[in-house]
This record gives C-alpha cells, structure tokens and sequence, in this order.
C-alpha cells in the first residue's frame, strides 16, 4: 500500500472532509491557541485579537469581509454591547488576516447533513465539538450566513472579558474590589462617583489575565436588539470608502486582462504587436490561459487587451447547452448521491382515489455578477507577495495567489478591502491569482489588475444549472406523497477541491439543501440527489443549493396544493404547523400582511413560498399585476422570516429585500449559456436584474422565537423564484416549471 | 498637447490619450475613485458624474469631448441637495456593498435639480438606468422622498 494510502486511513473524516496527518497531528494543532494578531500597534493596547484601545478610543477588529451584509456593524455590536460603550464613538476595522480570526465551529455545525429546523442546538454543540477543524484549516472565511453565529457568542465574550479587566484594572488602582465598581459609556466608575476612561486602563488591563465573565441576558441589552447606524455608511455615500479597485499606491500599475473564452482552453498562440499601438500600453503578459495587458491606465489596459486576436485553444467543457444539460439529465441515470430525507415509503402506488402529480423543473447556470467587477493589487518585492482586494477568504486568497506563482505560502499576505459585492464570487481566489501572476512579472511594481465586465462574466464560477424530478399524490385534500430527485453539479466538492485542495467525499448535503431540510410533514417524504459529472466551473451564488432547491421545492408544494383543490397558504400551514412552529408563523404573518383571503382585483394575484435556510425561516408572498398589452408587473412582496435573535432589525430588514431582489433578478431574467464551451452573456445589457422601475416595493416583518441565531444574508433569496412562479401561476394559470420566467412571460 | 478639464473646482491638466474615457482620467489618473466602473457600456450607471449640473456617464464621454465643468461625488459631497441626499441615505441607511452609490447619489442630486418634488413615476424614469444588484430600490426611493422634502440648505 502506498505511503499516501495509509495516511488517509489515518485521517480523520469530518463533515465530508478528510483531514489528513494523523492523531497527534491533529490534536496538537487542535490545543493551540492562535497568536493575537494585533501585538506592537503603537499607541494601541490590545485586550484580545478583536479590540484596542488607544488615545482616540477603542478599535474593533470584525475579521469579515463587509460585502453589504452589513457584518461590521453587528458583530462590532457584540463587543461594544459588553464593553459598555457608545457605538457611534467606536472605530471598526477588518484588521489583518489571521489564523485567530477561524470561522468557528458553530457556524460548521450548519454544514452538517441535519435539518436545521430541528437541530439546530444539536448542530449548535456538534460544532463546537468541531471547532479545532476550521482552526488547524486556517479558515477565515465570510460566507454560508455564518459570520453572526460564529461571532454571538466569541465576539461578545470579547467584549466582556476587556470590560472586567478595565474594572480590575482600575480596582487596582483605587485600591478598591472589581465588584463595587460600575461601567458606563466607556469610563469606570468608582462608588466616589469618580469616572475614570477607558483609555487610561487600557495598557493595564491588557497586562491581565483574562477574566472570566458570564455574558449579558438579552433583555439588559442597549445596542444589539435595536437598529444601529452601520459604520461604513458615510463613507460609501462621499466616495471616500476604499473598494478593491480603489487602492492607489506609489508607482502603481493598471492591467486588464484577456482570457480564453472557451472555458478550460489554453492559449495557442497570439501576436502581441496590436496592443502596443494602443497609447499608453507598457507591456503586454502572457499567460497559460489569455495574456494581461499593463498600461498607465485601466481603460488603456483593456483597449489593449481588445486589440489581440489570440489563437485560442478549445474548451475541456462540454461544448453545447444541450451537451451540459444533457450531462445533467445523465446523473439521473447514475448513482444516488444522498437520500437525505426518507420518511414513509416511495416504494409504492398511489392509493385509489388519489390524484398523482408528476412535474419536471430545470433553472440554468447563472453569474454573479457583482457590482464590482474582479481586480487585485499585487506587489512582489524579492520572495514576498501583497495582495490586496475584496476576499470572502484571504488566508486562502493569499496562499492561492502565493502557489500560482512559485511562492512560499507564508510569504504572503493579504489586506481586505471593502467587497463591492460577493454573493460568493468572492470567495474564489482566481482574482488574487491572476494578480499575482502579473506581479510577478514585474518586482517592485505594484498592479492593479482589474477585469473587464465582459472578462467578469464569462469566467465565473457560476451557480450550477439543475433538474428537478418531481412525482407526488394528494387525497382528500392533503399530501400524501412527495418524491423529488434533483440532480446538478456538486458546488461544495468542485470549490473545496479547488480553493483548498481537498476532496471531498461522500454525500453533499447542499445539492439537495432547500429540498431534503424543509419544515414540512409528510408521510411518504424522499428527497434523492445525484451529482453530474461536468467541469463548467461552479461556485457559491448566493444560499447555493437553496437557490434552485427552494424553487423546486415550493414549486411542487404549490402543484400539490392546486391539485389537492386546497389554497396553496392553508396547505402548506396543514403541512408545516406540526413539524415547526417558527416557520408556519412566518406563513401566517405573511398570509396576515398581504391580506392573503381578502377581495383582489380580477388583474391581480398572489403567490407564496417557505423555505427555511442557514438556521432562519422565510415566508415571502408575492402580487403580481397584468397589465394592458398583457406585461406582468411584481407589485408588491411581503417578508416574514425568523433569525432566532433578532440583533440589528433594520438591518435585517435590508438583507431581506436584498436577497429577495436578487432572487427575483435571477427568476425573471438570469440565464447563462453556452456555445463552444464559452459563455454566451457578456455583459448587463444581456445578462440584466431588477432596476428601479420593475422592482416591487417590499414589507418585511421579523419575528424571534429565541432558539439558536440564524443567518441573514442569504435566506431571503430562495423563496423569491417559487413565490413569483406562483403567483404567476394563480394570475394566468399556467405553471412555469424552468427558469427564467421571461421565457414565458413578458414583465415590465 | 495636455487636456485640462475643471474638476470639483479645479483646473487639472490630464496627458492620457485624448479618447480616453473621464471615467478612467478620473480614477486612474487623477485618483478620484469616488467613480466607479462597472460596465463600460453605459449601462450601470455606478460611473455618473455631473458635467455642468446634468447626469452624465463618464464611461462613454472621452476627456476631449468634455462640454464644461465636472462634479464628481467628492466635489458634491456635502453641498446643495446633495448634503440633503447624503443626509436622507444616512437616515434611511440605504447603502449596502455601497458601490453603485455614488452614482445613485449623483444621478438623483440631477433629479432633484430639474424636478424638486419627483413622483414614483419620475423617480422611475430617472433611476432606472442605475443598477444596485444588492437591491437598495426601496430604500433610495424613499431617501429621494426624504431629500426632496428636507430643507433646502443653499
């Protein structure tokens, strides 16, 4: 047996990891304690990698990427809530990247095969019990709706151990016992009235050990619970905030670049003379895949980029539409991934009397297609690389960005700017890697490579295309059956493999998530998914698997209902009341808020969907409106959801309208295709999302049932596709069962 | 032969190719980032500056063909109505990613210019053009309301 073989058998298997290197290893690396990042800042006492204080009050350190979820504002509310300060009075930072700053495992219970409605205290302790994986990974990562579980309670904590030891701090001082004094908007306070600032005991205290502390009840809470200003927002609306390709520095270069379209195909040749007519090109790069053209300026970069008519090798890609669907419908026929819900028995006949359903669904690959097209800012200076940019991951973007040019991992790092957008292409580290790869050609210059819109879109790392097969039986008015087999390329097993080199085996949980994890009850319940065998490049699109899952899912509830002849809310209520309470009350809130049984215009129909996702419940209906000449309009939507703990309510709120205008952008109008193995869109006139106009205005209430915390950057989006499908659906009749809808239907 | 345009107040010299888009002369060559880029087509909007008071894409304008004086967002910054606009953003806590901003910013201070009191309809019409993909409409809708009902600040 060959030496690498008895490693695996030695390694651990965790979550569909396997973890390499052997016990000792692994519990070695298990017990450390990562070093504090933030030691020698002048002028700064740091209390523990997320705080300082100084002269000028305290920094808080949200080791998170701020992509618009609007993460540096609650989690620095964790910490400020314990530290007993004014929020308006603190400085918030992303800080350097650091093994301290792990994604813990709290937020990797969510990654494991439970459902979450049910289990979410279970997964809760199952991932703390795995809190050593993430952290011997190096994992610092802002993704899944993860970043607020992950920082409830370490985060708070933080602010809480720094609070005692500035009272134990002064207590020496005075002379006096910790427990007598008090705390106040930053300041001690001694029984003499006396209030002593923060900044003065701040070197002494971070001189202590740390203290233990038990943290605060909810219902003694002043900040978190209630709706913070955000700490970016002024300077996101002056143009002072700094975005990825706004880093400017000393005798910095601008690059575009140009790669084969054909996606996995290499360059065969190219003559490079074009580019060097275009004014202010210096140079023009060549790559395996494409070249990289340098300028003076970005615009210049990518004329000159544009001028090349390189010989471009084919795609390793299947070259058609019909071939990669094709390739999908295939899985079908292969082995069962997972059969992650199998409840009763799908192996036989619908009884007499029943009426049996049968449907077929398909959603296609899709782009992100962030606001912000990809760029890094790379410099090489002798064996060191920087990296700057907008990374979901930057200890994986900086070790990527350091392999692909020869580079030893820890001779790089990276510094995390503002995202201007992620929705999880961002958490690719191919932007870094390019980056560096130019660098690299040029030592002691730092460049800026920045991605045309048309490069950004035709090489994503795209949410899958998928099929959904559906059979079902309804009888007196109730399900009896749903079977549904789904079948797409595995996200988690291609963007694990190639952003950390590990493979993943056994079943993918999010293949088939927004499908086998739903809070319904019914007696004969099989959810199988099969994983096609393809290379188009996929990646996390915001709530991944969720994404089609959910329109699948509430697409076949809302086939049931109309053929059991049962109002599509009533029947999910029947279906969802039993199995979780939190979520049939965020279906009665939104059947209360949009008036669901009242009177309607003849013109006007509504539409709802459920799907419980990253720990948080969503209900969402919709209304939609024909108009004269027969265009659709979505008038109006209504949002219920419950995180649990409701931290930042308008934030919350935001985060919903946003995911729900993402989801609807992609139902209505997203579609990537391909030909020749490239990608047919290229930019927003053929790959377009909600505007102004066609956007619908949105209510949003939130409820908390006070379980574990849930995410809320992502659930808002599954629901939108299916509840606007149906609405459609009860507005014209007719039952839209592939994306996008303006196949089917015009909208305004 | 160096084009020198007005920006934010001051005169500024720019010895890229004439053709080059301001966009890039703004970010690239002077450093005003503010501008973002992100389409090149003019079909995003995020690239709007202002060029004697009216909204304009700078993707698609070549600094030779500038007509008169330019106001980026940190020209605008705290003046007229958009001080007003700033004010409601903050109040309605618009801003999500934040990189379509200041388009969204500069376009709707050209709204209020020619219409004080803009319908729903009007705001329609005159923000379609700017794409938000973390879906901020709602909330921009309702700061322009804000803004355009603030006291005016001149």
């Amino acid at each position: 047996m060959s030496r690498a073989g008895k490693i695996t058998r030695r390694g651990f298997m965790v979550a569909g990891l396997v973890v390499a290197g052997g016990v000792g290893f692994v519990a070695w690396k298990a017990s450390e304690t990562p070093d504090n990042p933030l030691t020698g800042i002048a002028g700064q006492a740091t209390l523990n990698p997320w705080l300082m204080i100084g002269p000028d009050g305290p920094t808080i350190i949200v080791p998170r990427a701020e992509m618009g979820q609007g993460v540096q504002g609650t989690l620095a509310a964790l910490v400020a809530e314990e530290l007993d300060v004014d929020f308006a009075s603190v400085r918030v930072i992303h800080g350097p990247p650091a093994k301290a700053y792990y994604l813990g495992g709290a937020a990797i219970g969510g990654s494991l095969s439970m459902r979450h409605y049910e289990s979410a205290e279970k997964m809760a302790k199952y991932g703390a019990m795995l809190d050593w994986l993430p952290k011997i990974l190096s994992l610092q990562f802002t993704g899944g709706s993860t970043s607020t579980v992950d920082a409830f309670h370490k985060m708070r904590l933080a602010g809480a151990t720094a609070r005692e030891a500035l009272k134990e701090a002064a207590a020496k001082r005075y002379s006096v016992k910790a427990s007598v004094l008090k705390t106040e908007n930053g300041e001690v306070i001694i029984p003499d009235g006396t209030r002593i600032p923060y900044a003065e005991l701040a070197e002494e205290a971070a001189a202590l050990p740390t203290p233990k502390v038990e943290l605060r009840a909810p219902d003694t809470w002043k900040i978190l619970g209630t709706s913070q200003m955000r700490p970016d927002m002024p300077s996101k609306l002056d143009g002072s905030a700094t975005f990825g390709v706004d880093v400017r520095l000393e005798g910095m270069k601008f690059a575009s670049l140009r790669r084969n379209p054909h996606l996995g195909g290499e360059m065969i040749s190219v003559d490079t003379a074009p580019a060097f007519e275009i004014s202010g090109v210096d140079e023009v790069i060549l790559l395996p895949d494409g070249v990289a053209v340098v300028a003076r300026n970005s615009w210049a970069a990518m004329q000159g980029a544009n001028a090349l008519a390189p010989e471009w090798g084919a795609s390793t890609i299947p070259a058609t539409q019909d071939e990669i669907f094709g390739a999908i419908e295939a899985a079908f026929e292969g082995k069962v991934n997972s059969t992650l819900r199998d409840d009763g028995d799908l192996d036989v006949l619908a009884p007499e009397g029943a009426k049996v359903i049968e449907a077929e669904y398909r959603v296609p690959y899709l782009a992100h297609s962030t606001m912000e097209p990809m760029n890094a800012t790379a410099l090489v200076e002798g064996e060191r690389l920087r990296i700057w940019g907008g990374f979901q991951g930057p200890l994986l973007a900086a070790r990527n960005a350091a392999k692909a040019i020869g580079f030893e991992p820890e001779n790089a790092t990276a510094e995390v700017t503002f995202l201007g957008g992620g929705f999880g292409r961002r958490a690719e580290s191919d932007f870094a890697e390019y980056a560096a790869r130019v660098a690299a050609h040029m030592p002691g210059t730092p460049v800026q490579l920045l991605w045309s819109r048309e490069e950004d879109m035709t090489h994503d790392a795209y949410r899958p295309g998928a099929i959904a097969k559906a059979w079902g039986w309804v009888k007196d008015g109730q399900a009896g059956a749903f079977d549904m087999k789904v079948a797409a390329q595995s996200v988690t097993g291609q963007a694990v493999k190639r952003l950390a080199g590990i493979s993943m085996g056994g079943p993918d949980k999010s293949l088939s998530e927004g499908i086998w994890d739903q809070p319904y009850g019914i007696k004969n319940y099989r959810v199988e998914a099969y994983k096609a065998a393809l290379d188009v490049p996929v990646g996390f699109w915001r709530s991944v698997g969720n994404s089609y899952g959910g329109f699948f899912h509430e697409s076949f509830i809302d086939e049931l209902a109309h053929g059991a002849g049962v109002d599509p809310m009533a029947f999910r209520l029947d279906l969802v009341r039993g199995e979780h309470a939190p979520s049939a009350a965020v279906l009665q809130a939104v059947a209360q808020m949009s008036d669901w049984d009242g009177a309607r215009a003849a013109n006007r129909a509504l539409g709802v969907a459920l799907t419980h996702s990253f720990g948080t419940a969503v209900a969402q209906v919709i209304e939609v409106e024909e108009v004269e000449g027969g265009a659709v309009r979505i008038v109006k939507a209504w949002i219920a959801c419950d995180p649990g703990i409701a931290l930042d309510p308008r934030n919350i709120e935001g985060q919903m309208i946003s995911g729900l205008i993402y989801g609807l952008s992609a139902a209505v109008s997203g579609e990537i295709t391909f030909a020749d193995g490239a990608v047919d869109q290229q930019n927003f006139p053929d790959y377009d999302a909600l505007r102004m106009h066609n956007a619908p205005a949105v209510e949003v209430r939130i409820l908390q049932h006070g379980g574990e915390i849930g995410g809320i950057g992502e659930p808002g989006t599954p629901p939108a596709a299916p509840a606007l499908a149906n609405a459609l659906f009860a507005l014209s009749g007719k039952r839209v069962r592939e994306l996008p809808l303006r196949k089917q239907f015009e909208f305004l | 032969m160096p084009i020198t345009l007005k920006i934010n107040g001051a005169a500024r010299a720019f010895d890229a190719a004439p053709e080059t888009p301001l966009l890039w002369a703004l970010r690239d060559e002077a450093h005003l980032t503010g501008t973002k880029f992100g389409c090149g087509v003019g079909a995003c909007g995020a690239c709007t500056v202002k060029i004697d008071g009216e909204a304009v894409r700078s993707c698609q304008l070549a600094i030779e063909d500038v007509w008169g004086d330019v106001t980026t967002i940190e020209g605008a910054s705290g003046t007229g109505k958009t001080a007003a606009l700033q004010a409601a953003w903050i109040e309605h806590q618009v801003a999500q990613c934040g990189y379509c901003q200041s388009g969204q910013i500069m376009q709707a201070a050209s709204l209020l210019a020619s219409t004080p009191n803009p319908s729903d309809a009007e705001i329609d019409d005159a923000m379609q053009g700017n794409l938000c993909r973390c879906g901020t409409y709602p909330r921009i809708r309702a700061a322009i309301h804000a803004a355009a009902a603030a006291p005016s600040q001149d």
